[in-house]
């Protein structure tokens, strides 16, 4: 700290006219900003303890070694000329984003009952960087899960597409669906504000998005009322576009680009919501 | 001219008037001491004046500014420190001031001095690389009172800045106030029901009762007020808010109260 008598203007970076920015460039560009500081500041985190991260990864291998190993030696399910192992694959990552995302929200309530949101709110960083800031670290976090996913995909021989940029594609699609789902996650916390019941609401809602989706097994032998739940479920997106972009020669049913406008769209909407009801947490 | 003013502030939650039409004046550089037994409207004031909570009628200036209709500029020019711990204990005390300093659009240049300057005035230099969850309760509260102060904020606010501090840590808090307020000139605004601290650290105190001032001066004239000699600000505070003592503090509010102490044990 400065003191006054070296000539300094006290207050000087505290005064709105100096520091806010007026034209909209720069209004984006400070928003951005501080949509990366927020995630920055997640990554931190991760720095000091990634212990569950690894964690985290128990699931999907279960999944993927004992479920996907298991029915695709029964060969119930129709997937076409795919082998069941690799439908499944994809859809394993995605599930392994949503529940690695849809449980963030408990981090919100945590900070909360600390005191470290109310700080936050008093500063004058735009409430809908907060949120996507947490979407963008919860998308860091998702990463981890797809590298895992991987590894074990290449063990199992499912046949990946090393295109670099259906990778990136790949990369992309994780960090829409992390972010879609904790920020979802987020709302939840908002509104329900205690962990207790969080965690209810959390357990309710992660398997029927699970399950009401072409995670694994096809939407086509589904009944009529669940295929029209599994099409406004936009973890069935996030898995097309998957299916399409991680395995060789994979194919879309309803287009990459569309998948990837939908969970665009979808996230936008809920940032947005998350920016109004984000305040109410500290009150 | 008062850089601080509040007109009429009121909050309700449903039937309960938890800040009544509250309208009092703080003059720059002043310590200002908000008194009252839990649940007199202490914290909720501090809410609504820095803009986490709507006022339900009324208004409020901080340093010009109208927190209803320029809450982001409000934003720009106070400091606050939460009653509870707002310091993020899975960061080290570095990574906590610096993650504020990008928030508050610091200089990039400046940045990384001013971070090891102010860790540095607050006594924390050589904690400065720990994971604050290593860190004593007071050496917490201190780094969240440096990282309020980063952006030399016009005002500060502290929401009971010695809760659940062993004495030895509370007085280097008190040090640490008063010196921003002697080197910096900042203007502060704080709650308390330790009447101690009020005593030595506040120039003027407005004990609060159920949402009203029940009495507001220098701690000097309130002692005088209720009849003068030998009477200490304990006296003062039962003498205006002492029939209801018991009335204040949810559970809700006890178990946070204790958990944040318990943190900072």
């Amino acid at each position: 700290m400065r003191l006054p008598e070296q000539g300094v203007l006290r207050g000087g970076w505290a005064n709105p006219a100096i520091t806010r920015p007026t034209n909209p460039l720069a209004l984006v560009a400070s928003f951005i900003d501080k949509t990366l500081i927020i995630a920055e500041l997640e990554i931190r985190k991760l720095r000091h303890d990634a212990t569950d991260l690894l964690t985290r990864a128990v699931q999907p291998a279960l999944w993927l070694l004992v479920f996907g190993q298991v029915f695709t030696q029964i060969r119930a399910i129709p997937t076409g000329n795919v082998r069941y192992l690799d439908f499944m694959a994809p859809g394993i990552l995605a599930q392994s984003v949503l529940f690695i995302a849809i449980f963030y929200g408990i981090a919100i309530i945590w900070e909360r009952d600390l005191g470290i949101i109310h700080k936050f709110l008093a500063s004058p960083t735009p409430r809908a960087a907060l949120v996507l800031g947490k979407a963008l670290s919860a998308g860091v976090r998702a990463l981890s899960q797809a590298v895992i996913i991987y590894i074990l995909a290449l063990l199992l021989g499912v046949k990946v597409n090393w295109n670099p940029m259906a990778l990136l594609g790949v990369l992309l699609i994780v960090f829409l669906g992390a972010g879609f789902f904790s920020t979802f996650s987020l709302i939840i916390a908002c509104l329900v504000k205690t962990r207790e019941r969080f965690m209810g609401i959390g357990q309710v809602l992660t398997m029927p998005l699970f399950f009401a989706s072409n995670a694994i097994y096809p939407i086509s032998i589904m009944p009529g009322w669940l295929q029209v739940i599994s099409h406004i479920n936009p973890l069935t997106y996030e898995v097309d576009a998957l299916r399409a972009l991680m395995l060789a020669g994979g194919v879309s049913a309803y287009g990459v680009g569309l998948d990837m406008s939908i969970l665009i769209v979808a996230m936008t909407i809920l940032v947005i919501i998350g920016a109004r009801v984000y305040p109410n947490v500290a009150i | 001219m008062a850089i601080l003013e509040t007109e009429q502030l009121t909050r309700r939650f449903g039937k309960l008037t938890a800040v009544d039409a509250l309208t009092i004046s703080v003059e720059p550089g002043e310590v200002f001491g908000l008194l009252g037994p839990n649940g007199a409207g202490k914290t909720t004031t501090l809410k609504m004046l820095t803009t986490l909570l709507p006022p339900t009628s009324g208004n409020a200036r901080v340093a010009g500014f109208d927190i209803a209709h320029h809450a982001g500029d409000v934003r720009r020019v106070i400091g606050y420190v939460p009653q509870l711990l707002s310091a993020d204990g899975a960061l080290t005390g570095y990574e906590n001031l610096l993650i504020f300093a990008k928030l508050y659009d610091l200089p990039r240049s400046d940045r990384e001095n001013r971070v090891r300057d102010s860790l540095a005035f607050m006594g924390l230099a050589d904690a400065a690389d720990k994971l604050v969850r290593d860190y004593s309760g007071g050496m917490i509260r201190r780094l969240e009172i440096a990282q309020s102060m980063l952006h030399e904020p016009q005002v500060l606010f502290l929401d009971e800045p010695t809760v659940g501090l062993d004495p030895v840590a509370r007085k280097a808090v008190w040090e640490r106030i008063e010196q921003l307020r002697s080197e910096f000139g900042t203007t502060i605004l704080l709650t308390t029901h330790y009447m101690d601290e009020a005593d030595s650290l506040c120039r003027r105190v407005a004990v609060m009762h159920l949402g009203k001032v029940a009495a507001l001066g220098t701690p000097a004239e309130l002692k005088q007020s209720i009849g003068g000699n030998g009477a200490t600000l304990d006296d003062v505070f039962a003498h205006y808010a002492g029939a209801e003592l018991e009335t204040g503090g949810s559970y809700r509010e006890t178990t946070r109260t204790r958990r944040t102490a318990r943190r900072l044990g």
